[in-house]
Formats: C-alpha cells, sequence, structure tokens
C-alpha cells in the first residue's frame, strides 16, 4: 500500500517535473495572449487550414540576420559596407485573407551604424539579399529617409523618418487591397502601392551593424488602435450589407422572405405555427395541412427511437416511397436494429415488462445524453491530467446521491411536460393509439414521479424536431440527469433490448433479416460500401456486454436519430415534389459557404460579413 | 402665361378663404369646436408652408397663443395649441420672425411651469424650434432668470425634454456669459449623464451642449475633466465617442470637446487622448471621404487644437498625408461636379469659400513654428498661387485666412529668400492693406513687417511701391496692434537701410508722431519706435535737424518708468548717436547726459552696463576728430576708472567692451 503511494507520488512529481520543464510562466502568459488577441482580432481565420504569422522565419532569411527571444527579435550581423550586404526575414506564415484587415508592428531597438532598416512586405521566393520593396512583389517603408518602396529599386517620399525608440506598424487592408504604416501609432497615408500579391509575408530587412528590432505579431498591445480602424471597417461592410439597394423590387422581397420562413415552419412541421403565420401574413402554404401532421408524427416515432412504427406509418401514408428508396429503407431499417438493442423500438418495447428502473434509465429518450456521464469512471483512472480529477471520488459520491432526487424533481417539475404530451396526443394517428394506451399501462405501474418522466421523455423527443434548439435543451436535462444515468447503469438498467429475453431474440431475428436485406439489395445494386459498413457498426454492438460503453457505442446516442429523420423527412417532401431542404436552411448554407469562398479567392470583406454576425 | 396668371390667382383666393375659415374656427364659442378647429388645423398645415404663412397673416399665432395661456382651456386643446405653434415654426424664417414677434416665446416659458407632461414637451418642442433658428435672438432665452434652472429640473423628465433642452442650450450658449450662466445653474451635473443615454438624438445633442460650453472656457474644462459618468471619465467617454465606427457627427463633435478641453488647459497637449485619439480624429475629418460641412469644421477645430504645439503640428503634419490631403480643399467646385449635376455644383460652390478658408487656417497653425513643414507647405502644388489668389477672394474669411497663412509661412527666411519672392506675394499683400478690416489688416501688416526684414528680396520692390506712407497712417491707427505693425515695419525698413530711405521715413511719419510713438502706452509701440529710432541713427547719423528733439526724448525715456528692455534700447540709440560726427557733441555738451550714462555703467543689469559702456566707447574712439578732448573730458568725470572697473567684470563681453575702451586710452 505504502508502496503503491509512492509510486503515485513520484508519478505526480514526474509529471509536476514535466510542466517546470515546459512552462516559462511568462512566455506562457505571452503565448496565451497571442492567441488571445489573434482570435479577437481576426475571428475568420481557420488557422488550421491558414495560420496566422507568430514570428520569425529561422529558415526563411539570409544569412546575416540573426534571431533571438522566441525568434521575435531581429538582429544584423553582416558586414554592412554597402547595399549588397542587405538582409532580410519573413514571418513564418503569409498573411491569410480571411484576416480582413492584418496588422504587426515593430520596435527599433536600435538603429546600429546607418539605420537602414525597412519594414514591409514579401512573398515567397524573393530574394532575402535585399531590404523589403527593392525587388518584385516586395514592399517596404525605409528608416532612413521615409520612403516607400514598391518592388523598385527607387523610393518614393511617404513618410517621415524612423530611428532607435520609435514604433513602426504595417497594416495590410485586404477588403480595398490597399496598405499604409504607422509610425508611434500615426497612421501616415496610403501607401503608393496599388497592387498586392497575394500572400504576403510580414518582412524586415536590416543593413548596417548593430541594428536591432522587434516585432510584435500580437505578442503585445499594439500601439496603434488597429481594433478601431477594423470597428471602421465592420461597420462600413455591415452597412453595405443592410443598404444593399432592393429598389422596385421591396415587394417581393417580402414575399420570398415570408416564403422562407413559412417554408421552414412547415418542412419541419411546425403545423399550427405555420397555419398561424400564413394566416398573418395572408400567404397560402402549398402542402396541406394533413400532410403536414403526417411528416410531424413520422418525424416524432423516428425522433423517439421508435423506427419500427415509423417505417409501418411511411409505408401507409406513402406507398411505394421507401420501395423506390431502398438506401432509405435499409438505413431505417439499421436504425430499427440501434433502437432495438437500445430497447426503445416498439418491436422489443411490447415484450418487456418494464420494471420502473429500466423505464427510467429508458435510453430512448432524448434527454439522455452522449457518454458524458458514462465515461466518468474512467477518468477516475485516468485523470491525473485533467480538471475534473481534482475533486476526487467523494464530490462526485455525493453528485450521485444528490442528482438521484434532482433527477426525478427536474423532470416533474419541468413545465414543458404538460403542453408537450398534449401535443402528442394531437397528432391523433392510427399509430399512436395502438402504442398510447401500451405506453400508458406500463405508466399505471409505476410511480407518479415516474410517469411524469415517461411524459418528459416524450415530450422531448416528440415534439422538438432535429432543430438546434433541442440540443439547447437538451444539455441542460443532461447536466441534470446525466450522473443518474450512471449510477442506474451499474444496475438493471440498460440492458440489450431492455432485458428482455423474448426481445432479444426478435432482435436477433431482425438482425437476420436485415442481413437478408442487405444481401438482396447488394445483388439488385451491386457493393455498397457504405451499407456494410452501417451493418458492420450495428451488429458490433452485440460483441460488447456494454453497448452503451463501447467503441461504437456513440450509435446509441438519440442524437443520431436526427439525421435519419431529416433524410426521411426530405425524402417524403421530395416524393410530394416539395424542396426537400427549406429554402432557409439552402439561402443560409449558400451564404456560409460563400463566405468560406470569398475567403479563398482572398476577398477580405468576408471577414467583416460572417454569417454567425447576422444569427441571434 | 394670362392663363397661367390667373389660375395661381384663383388658388391662392382659395386658399385665403380655407385659412379665414380655420382661423374663424378658434373664436367658435363652443370649447369642444375649439379643439377640434384647432386639431384640424394641425392637419392642415403640415408640410404646407403657404397654408402656415395665410394663416400667421389671417392672425392666427395670437389666438393659438391666447388659447394656450388660458388656464380655463382644457390640457388637450392647450396641447394641440402648442403643437400647431410648433409646426407654423416649422416654416420660413418669417414664419419664425412673426412668432417671436408675437412673444410666443414667453408665453411657452410660461406653459413650461404646468405639471403635464406631453403639453411641457409639446412648448419644448416648439421652444426648440424657434431657437434654433438663426432670427431668433438667443438672449430672449436668458432674459428670466428663473427660466435656465427650471429647464434644468425638467431634464429629467422625459428623452424628449433632454432632447428638446440640450438642444436649445447647444444653439443659445453664445458667449462666455451664456457659458457662465449655464454653468452656475448646474448644466455640466445635469448634462453629463445625458451622454450615456439610450437615444442617440439625446446623447447627440448633450454631447454638442459640452462643446459650447467648453469653448475657450478654463472653467468649465477644469470642471470636465473630474465628472465621471457611470464611474468613466468625461474624456473617456468622449474618446469612446470618437471610436471610427461611430456616426461621424459625434466623432466630429467629441473632438471639439477634448479639443476646447485642451486648449484650455484642461488636458495636456501630450496626453494619449490628443495625440493618439482627438488629432488622428479630425485628421480623419479631413479626408476626401467627409462630407464638405464635416471637413470644413474638422479642418478648422484642427487648426485650433494644434495652434501652440509644435509637437502636434510635427504629427500631424505626417499623419496621413494631410498637407498634400489640403491641398484637395482647393478643387471646389470640380469641373466634375460642373459637367455631371447642377445640384452638386450649387452645393461645392457653396462650400468652397469655406473649404478653402478652412484649408488656410490648417495650413497657418501647421507651419506656425516649424521649418520643414512649412517647405512642405510651399512645395504643396500650386500653394503659394493659391494663397495669392486668397489674398484678393471677395470673401473676407478667404482673404484673412490666406493672409495668416502666408504670415506663418513669412516666418521663414528661406521662404522669404525664394517662394515669396518668386510670386511677387507683396503685390497682393499691398493692394490688401490699402483697404481692409482691422482683422486683415493685423495679419497683413504682421506679414508685411515680415518681408520687409533686410534680407528678403521683397523689401526693394515694396519699398519703391510707395508704402511708407501707409506704414505711417497705420501708426496712427487705434488700435495698438497696428500700430504696433506700422511702426514695427518702419524699423525693419530703417534697419541698415540708404539714408534717402531714412530721411524719407523721418519725412514721412514727422517727428511730432515719432514723439508721439514714444509716448505710447503700449510697450511694444514703445519698443519698436526706439528700434526704429535705433536703426535711424546707426551709421554716423546727421543730427543736425532733429538733434535736440531726439535728446531729448532719450532724455525722458532714461528718466521715466520704464523696462529693463526699453532702457537698454534707449542707451542703444545713444551709443549710435555717439557714433555720429556732429551728434558727439549733443552729448559731450550736455553733462546731465554724461551723467546718466555713468549711472548705467554702474547698473546692476549687465545689458544696460553694456550698452552704457558701448555708448562712452563711441565717445571716446580714438581715430575720430576731437577724440582727445573728449577723451580727457570724461577722465575728468572718473570714467576711466568706471572702465577700469568693468574690466574686472564677470561678465565676458563686459570686460571685453572695458578693455576696448581703455585702450583708447592707453594709445
Amino acid at each position: 500500500m505504502q508502496c503503491n503511494i509512492c509510486s503515485v507520488l513520484s508519478k505526480m512529481a514526474e509529471l509536476g517535473a514535466g510542466s517546470l520543464l515546459t512552462g516559462d510562466p511568462a512566455f506562457n502568459y505571452q503565448e496565451h495572449e497571442l492567441n488571445e488577441r489573434l482570435k479577437r482580432l481576426y475571428p475568420a481565420v481557420n488557422e488550421e487550414e491558414t495560420p496566422l504569422p507568430r514570428s520569425w522565419s529561422p529558415k526563411d532569411k539570409y544569412s546575416y540576420i540573426g534571431l533571438s527571444q522566441n525568434n521575435l527579435r531581429v538582429h544584423y550581423k553582416g558586414h554592412g559596407k554597402n547595399h549588397k550586404d542587405a538582409a532580410s526575414v519573413r514571418a513564418t506564415h503569409p498573411i491569410p485573407a480571411a484576416c480582413g484587415i492584418y496588422y504587426f508592428e515593430v520596435k527599433i531597438v536600435s538603429k546600429g551604424r546607418d539605420g537602414y532598416m525597412g519594414i514591409g512586405l514579401s512573398a515567397q521566393g524573393v530574394n532575402m539579399n535585399r531590404l523589403p520593396g527593392w525587388d518584385k512583389h516586395s514592399y517596404g517603408y525605409h528608416g532612413d529617409d521615409g520612403h516607400s518602396f514598391c518592388s523598385s529599386g527607387t523610393g518614393q517620399p511617404y513618410g517621415p523618418t524612423f530611428t532607435t525608440g520609435d514604433v513602426i506598424g504595417c497594416c495590410v487592408n485586404l477588403i480595398n487591397n490597399t496598405c499604409f504604416y504607422t509610425k508611434n501609432g500615426h497612421t501616415l497615408s496610403f501607401c503608393p502601392c496599388l497592387s498586392f500579391q497575394p500572400n504576403l509575408y510580414p518582412t524586415v530587412g536590416l543593413q548596417t551593424p548593430g541594428e536591432i528590432v522587434d516585432a510584435n505579431f500580437g505578442q503585445q498591445p499594439f500601439v496603434f488602435d488597429i481594433e478601431d480602424y477594423m470597428s471602421e471597417w465592420r461597420a462600413k461592410i455591415h452597412s453595405m450589407i443592410a443598404r444593399f439597394p432592393i429598389g422596385e423590387r421591396l415587394g417581393d422581397w417580402q414575399a420570398v422572405l415570408q416564403n422562407m420562413v413559412s417554408s421552414y415552419l412547415v418542412h419541419h412541421g411546425y403545423c399550427a405555427t405555420a397555419m398561424t403565420f400564413a394566416r398573418a401574413t395572408e400567404t397560402m402554404i402549398q402542402e396541406d395541412q394533413t400532410s403536414i401532421k403526417n411528416r410531424q408524427r413520422i418525424q416524432k416515432l423516428v425522433l423517439a427511437g421508435r423506427v419500427g412504427e415509423a417505417i409501418d406509418a411511411t409505408q401507409q401514408l406513402y406507398p411505394g416511397l421507401l420501395e423506390h428508396d431502398p438506401n432509405l429503407l435499409f438505413m431505417l431499417k439499421c436504425r430499427q436494429f440501434v433502437e432495438m438493442v437500445n430497447g426503445t423500438d416498439s418491436e422489443v418495447r411490447c415484450f418487456s415488462a418494464r420494471s420502473p428502473k429500466s423505464q427510467d434509465s429508458y435510453p430512448g429518450s432524448p434527454n439522455l445524453s452522449p457518454r458524458h456521464g458514462a465515461t466518468n469512471a474512467h477518468l477516475h483512472n485516468t485523470g491525473a491530467d485533467s480538471p475534473t480529477c481534482s475533486n476526487g471520488v467523494t464530490p462526485t459520491n455525493k453528485n450521485k446521491s444528490h442528482n438521484k432526487y434532482t433527477g426525478v424533481s427536474s423532470a416533474s417539475s419541468s413545465p414543458s411536460s404538460s403542453p408537450s404530451s398534449v401535443n402528442y396526443s394531437e397528432s391523433n394517428s392510427t399509430d399512436s393509439t395502438k402504442s398510447q394506451p401500451h405506453s400508458a399501462t406500463s405508466n399505471q405501474e409505476t410511480s407518479d414521479s415516474e410517469m411524469e418522466i415517461e411524459a418528459e421523455h416524450y415530450s422531448n423527443g416528440v415534439t422538438e424536431s432535429s432543430t438546434r434548439i433541442m440540443n439547447g435543451t437538451y444539455k441542460h436535462q443532461e447536466i441534470l440527469q446525466a450522473d443518474d444515468n450512471s449510477v442506474d447503469d451499474s444496475c438493471s438498467s440498460r440492458q440489450l433490448c431492455g432485458g428482455n429475453q423474448a426481445a432479444t431474440e426478435r432482435m436477433i431475428q431482425f438482425g437476420r433479416e436485415l442481413q437478408a436485406l442487405s444481401e438482396q439489395l447488394c445483388r439488385q445494386y451491386g457493393k455498397n460500401a457504405t451499407h456494410k459498413k452501417m451493418l458492420q457498426d450495428a451488429f458490433s454492438l452485440l460483441a460488447y456486454s456494454d453497448p452503451w460503453n463501447c467503441p461504437v457505442g456513440q450509435q446509441l446516442d438519440p442524437m443520431q436519430r436526427e439525421a435519419i429523420c431529416s433524410a426521411l423527412n426530405s425524402a417524403i417532401l421530395e416524393s410530394q415534389n416539395l424542396p426537400k431542404q427549406p429554402p432557409l436552411m439552402l439561402a443560409l448554407g449558400q451564404a456560409t459557404e460563400c463566405v468560406q469562398l470569398m475567403a479563398k479567392v482572398r476577398s477580405g470583406s468576408c471577414s467583416f460579413a460572417r454569417v454567425d454576425n447576422f444569427l441571434h | 402665361y394670362a392663363y397661367d396668371f390667373v389660375l395661381s390667382f384663383v388658388t391662392m383666393q382659395e386658399v385665403t378663404a380655407t385659412s379665414r375659415h380655420y382661423v374663424d374656427r378658434l373664436f367658435d364659442p363652443d370649447p369642444q369646436n375649439v379643439l377640434q378647429g384647432v386639431i384640424d388645423m394641425k392637419n392642415a398645415v403640415i408640410g404646407n408652408n403657404r397654408q402656415k404663412a395665410n394663416l400667421i397673416v389671417l392672425g392666427a399665432v395670437p389666438r393659438l397663443l391666447y388659447l394656450l395661456q388660458q388656464s380655463s382651456s382644457s390640457l388637450e386643446l392647450r396641447t394641440e395649441c402648442a403643437v400647431v405653434l410648433g409646426s407654423l415654426a416649422m416654416g420660413t424664417e418669417n414664419n419664425i420672425k412673426s412668432l417671436v414677434d408675437c412673444h410666443i416665446i414667453p408665453a411657452l416659458l410660461q406653459g413650461l411651469l404646468c405639471s403635464d407632461l406631453i403639453f411641457i414637451e409639446a412648448c419644448l418642442r416648439c421652444l426648440r424650434t424657434v431657437f434654433i433658428s438663426p432670427v431668433t435672438p438667443v438672449q430672449l432665452l436668458y432674459t428670466d432668470p428663473t427660466v435656465i434652472p427650471h429647464l434644468m429640473s425638467l431634464l429629467s423628465l422625459s428623452q424628449h425634454t433632454q432632447e428638446y433642452i440640450t438642444q436649445i442650450f447647444a444653439h443659445c450658449c453664445k458667449t462666455p456669459e451664456h457659458q457662465t450662466v449655464l454653468f452656475n445653474h448646474g448644466a455640466i451635473q445635469n448634462i453629463a449623464p445625458l451622454l450615456i443615454s439610450p437615444s442617440y438624438k439625446v446623447r447627440m445633442q448633450a454631447l454638442k451642449c459640452f462643446s459650447v460650453l467648453a469653448y475657450e472656457n478654463a472653467q468649465v474644462s477644469m470642471t470636465l475633466v473630474n465628472v465621471l459618468v457611470d464611474g468613466e471619465q468625461l474624456s473617456q467617454v468622449f474618446v469612446r465617442m470618437m471610436q471610427r465606427d461611430k456616426p461621424i457627427e459625434m466623432q466630429l463633435t467629441a473632438a471639439k470637446c477634448l479639443t476646447y478641453m485642451c486648449r484650455a488647459g484642461a488636458i495636456r497637449t501630450d496626453d494619449n487622448c490628443i495625440v493618439l485619439k482627438t488629432l488622428p480624429c479630425l485628421v480623419r475629418m479631413c479626408s476626401k471621404e467627409r462630407l464638405l460641412e464635416e471637413r470644413v469644421e474638422g479642418a478648422e477645430t484642427l487648426a485650433y487644437l494644434m495652434e501652440p504645439d509644435i509637437e502636434l503640428q510635427r504629427i500631424a503634419s505626417v499623419t496621413d498625408h494631410l498637407v498634400s490631403m489640403l491641398a484637395d480643399y482647393f478643387k471646389y467646385p470640380s469641373s466634375v461636379s460642373a459637367i455631371t449635376d447642377i445640384k452638386r455644383l450649387d452645393h461645392d460652390l457653396k462650400h468652397a469659400h469655406e473649404l478653402r478658408q478652412a484649408a488656410f487656417k490648417l495650413y497657418a497653425s501647421l507651419g506656425s513654428n516649424d521649418e520643414d513643414i512649412r517647405k512642405k507647405i510651399t512645395e504643396t502644388e500650386n500653394m503659394m498661387d493659391r494663397i495669392v489668389s486668397g489674398l484678393s477672394e471677395s470673401s473676407i474669411k478667404v482673404r484673412l485666412a490666406a493672409v495668416r497663412c502666408l504670415h506663418s509661412l513669412s516666418r521663414s527666411v528661406q521662404q522669404l529668400r525664394t517662394s515669396f519672392h518668386d510670386h511677387a506675394v507683396w503685390k497682393p499683400l499691398m493692394k490688401l492693406l490699402q483697404n481692409a478690416p482691422d482683422e486683415v489688416l493685423v495679419m497683413a501688416s504682421s506679414t508685411l513687417c515680415n518681408l520687409l526684414l533686410e534680407f528678403s528680396p521683397s523689401k526693394e520692390p515694396i519699398l519703391e511701391s510707395g508704402v511708407i506712407e501707409l506704414l505711417c497712417s497705420l501708426t496712427q491707427s487705434d488700435s495698438p496692434a497696428l500700430r504696433v505693425n506700422g511702426i514695427w515695419a518702419l524699423m525693419n525698413m530703417a534697419f541698415q537701410a540708404d539714408q534717402k530711405v531714412k530721411v524719407e521715413i523721418v519725412q514721412a511719419l514727422g517727428t511730432e508722431q515719432l514723439f508721439r510713438l514714444l509716448s505710447d502706452p503700449d510697450t511694444n509701440v514703445l519698443m519698436k519706435t526706439l528700434g526704429l529710432l535705433r536703426n535711424l541713427l546707426s551709421t554716423r547719423p546727421d543730427m543736425s535737424s532733429h538733434g535736440k528733439q531726439i535728446m531729448q526724448a532719450v532724455t525722458l525715456i532714461l528718466e521715466g518708468e520704464h523696462s529693463i528692455e526699453v532702457k537698454e534700447q534707449t542707451l542703444c540709440i545713444l551709443a549710435n548717436i555717439a557714433d555720429g560726427n556732429t551728434a558727439k557733441e549733443l552729448i559731450m555738451t550736455n553733462d546731465d547726459m554724461l551723467q546718466k550714462i555713468k549711472y548705467y555703467m554702474g547698473h546692476s543689469n549687465v545689458k544696460l552696463q553694456l550698452a552704457a559702456t558701448f555708448c562712452i566707447s563711441n565717445l571716446i574712439w580714438n581715430e575720430e576728430d576731437g577724440s582727445q578732448e573728449r577723451q580727457d573730458k570724461l577722465r575728468e568725470m572718473g570714467f576711466v576708472d568706471i572702465l577700469h572697473k568693468l574690466t574686472q567684470a564677470s561678465d565676458p563681453n563686459l570686460c571685453d567692451r572695458a578693455k576696448k575702451a581703455m585702450q583708447q586710452y592707453l594709445a
């Protein structure tokens, strides 16, 4: 035992020592500052695709250049006899177009012998044995004469000279393709360079001994108020969007917008809302009300994990649909199999003489969240590096015992339970009446509070479709109930097919049918890798004693129902000659895509026209 | 044509008839009918200037005011009356005049004492419209001393009262007295919280209030720096309002507030909020992207901000290429606008003068201290030509600004020698001096002083243009500034000038005027007059004509209560006299004067000692006739002892001078 403690301690010590090695706290702080500032300045930049410059490149420099201080300080170490001894260094990465407006500063630590320093930009491959600005695709502002060099050996009078102690900034505006320099926080007007190459790198050049400059790529606050400058352009672009001329077509626009809203509501089956909206705007809804309600009901079934019923309903209401779309049918059946494992599909649920507990843990409920709660156990073991582990075991225990009650009470006190169950009964179809008595009887066997939970499960799963909003409430529930579930995990709950023998047999039989279907499809349409993978994954669930905590357990997550649900919905709509995607989502997707495309074609305004800015 | 006329005549008749009907209804015995009448009138006048004019002519205003003031009128009726009056005020300036003549202001101010908010707001809205008109005398706001405190108390009522009242204050605060009245009634404490009002209009009007309150007012400015708004310093609130994404009007007004606070000494010129925020903001206002009005205000404010501070001038001169940016101010109306768009041309024409004068002002301020900046300005495209043509423009504002600019540039020796001469700026300048208001004359004559400096190549042609008469007449002006400039220019002119010029000056000025200037109450005038005398008497003066009078004047000044500088200058004159052949006798025969020189040689001020010693040195100079006698006489009077003592002086110049004088005795 002592030994154990010893080894644990020594391990911890090792870990501690390790972190000490990496951690120059000042450096870490600066690194953190840098990340925060870059994120704030260039929110549209995806650094995985286009990393931002963070230091000078030790590889992309002339030999007369020396780097120090995390590659931020540049000093000259050549002879400095004449211009042939000039030397430059580029930053590690070019300026991404998605910056919109990019800025960096250089402080002149020492002007050295003659102060022949140039600050600017250059493209990859430009000769480094030169000062920035002298060659093609190279631009620079020089300290000795204050001239601006635009890809030419002769400069143009531009600004004042600069020397030791001055802070020179370079701002690239990728929206209007201009550039200007700053001196000690003051803008020096636009540089006369007319056009800029894409993919320019921040560059500095030095030419005489003793010259030292420090770069600031965001490690420290800038002397010039670049955020203020950006705010002007953000406002400009936003007002450009807001004032986009629509001229005579004002009426058309209104109709388009109304149609967008209406079609979105209809698509997702928000029948009552859609009707009210149509009445208020005096517009027509293309699809008839029963059709919307039918779709709504089918969606609810899928989201509740009752895929078998959903398939039946679809076949009954839209005969021929699934027959013509074997892929979709196969996907649905696969899902049905997963739901059987889960114990949610009605084909297995009808077998289970369900205990309150099993019902409580009813995995079909979207309340049940992704795996977070379940992996808790692992965290205890591995967790030395995880911040959660610091709480140790005891607090978690406390949570458990506490949450047992909160889980119940939160469900019973949830205001959404009653209206949503009304909602459910509103959809008066044969299918639901079939299942309704069943769940009602099983509910009667349980305590009152459990019944509320059942209702709650339904409500969330049923009323809310696969939108983001749902995810929101969902997480909320998760926090309240996660631990509750993990407690029950260890007990009787979450058994294969709800722990019922007959149900398990049915599942296995269903699995065989599914296999047969797959083979049939294969014969008919040729091999389909996606199907194979889907089937494999589904069957793999059976290989684990606890499918919920296995590598393919993800499939059991109720979230996974959303994709198939919307695929089914789209297929139904298509079969009715209606758009399979709501135009609103289409427009949103297109806008997002456009903005991303703008970054790729180097149109800088994309950074200030982000779709997120307009979604509230 | 005739048909047209008839038609319009008929329409006119009809309008008058309906208008009369509206007025008649105001006299209906049934109050309910009166109310309906007023409401109908309200609907009839909206946006109809002719209808408004008709109603005023037909005497609706006194009746409306009567109904508004009558306590027996229902609150609804009184409110509607105020609304109609407000609508009438929205019309032409003539409407406003008529309303003011009917004593609408006291009536509405009286209405503010009512307790009903809707009525108060209607009164304030109308008052606002009346007061912001240029034809309303602002003094009317201050005649009743209870009005301002009452308005302050109404500020808390609603966003509307806040907007109207601050707008009234912002327009009616025109003099230091107005500032003091508003300040004393707690304007700052009452208005500061409105800077963070949720309403943009309120924020904006509150900001405007502060800009007019702080203008050239140290008391207000000093108070403002210590005000906190929601825990934040007022200067920081202003800085936030200057952010580039704020409306231009707000940025500009906030920059004005900070500028005025800075000029009043409440904020240092090297404070970051001035150097890094206000100055760049004002430079931005001068850019081509801004409206013409904004560019004018921006340039004028910037000129005012940096006038006294060379550092700010240097920063501004390199910010955003301001110097060349300003050159664009002279390109209105542009040739493009003339062809394409009449409206635009009209707009450009209206602002062209304002733009030019603002640019001249800003150039003047930029170049007032730094030689490099002056060079940069004169090298700007066509700059000197623009100034030259500006000097003869019809607009006084432009002429004044142009001459200010020229004056600022004339402080540069290099420019005087080059561009000033090349462009013959003296010609339009002389023309300007012939007939101009005093403020232009002051600047022009001051510029002329610089052009008459001896190294200026313009000096010759100016002399030949008969400037002496003009300058002499300036010395007789009531304005001390003009007298100084006149005599100063003469002084510069006389410096190392030909005897001919000197004689001309003396003749033109006349001894009488010379002596009048020597007793001028303004020290500057006295100093320059002495300077003139000194220059006139240099190079061996011939004192035969005015010797006696000059000696009298010198005695008078040396005996009077004058500053060291004045006395030094006088002793220098004496030294110059002592250098002339015949003039020496004037001193040597004047024992009283010799005693005075002796006194100043022993004075505690080195400058006076030096000047007096110089004088003696001239008297005893060996190579001249009669030097032996003079030496003897002065030795008898004990000057040698004094000189001997002075050879031990700690001041090297004085010591040197004394030794040289002693050598005259030894030789």
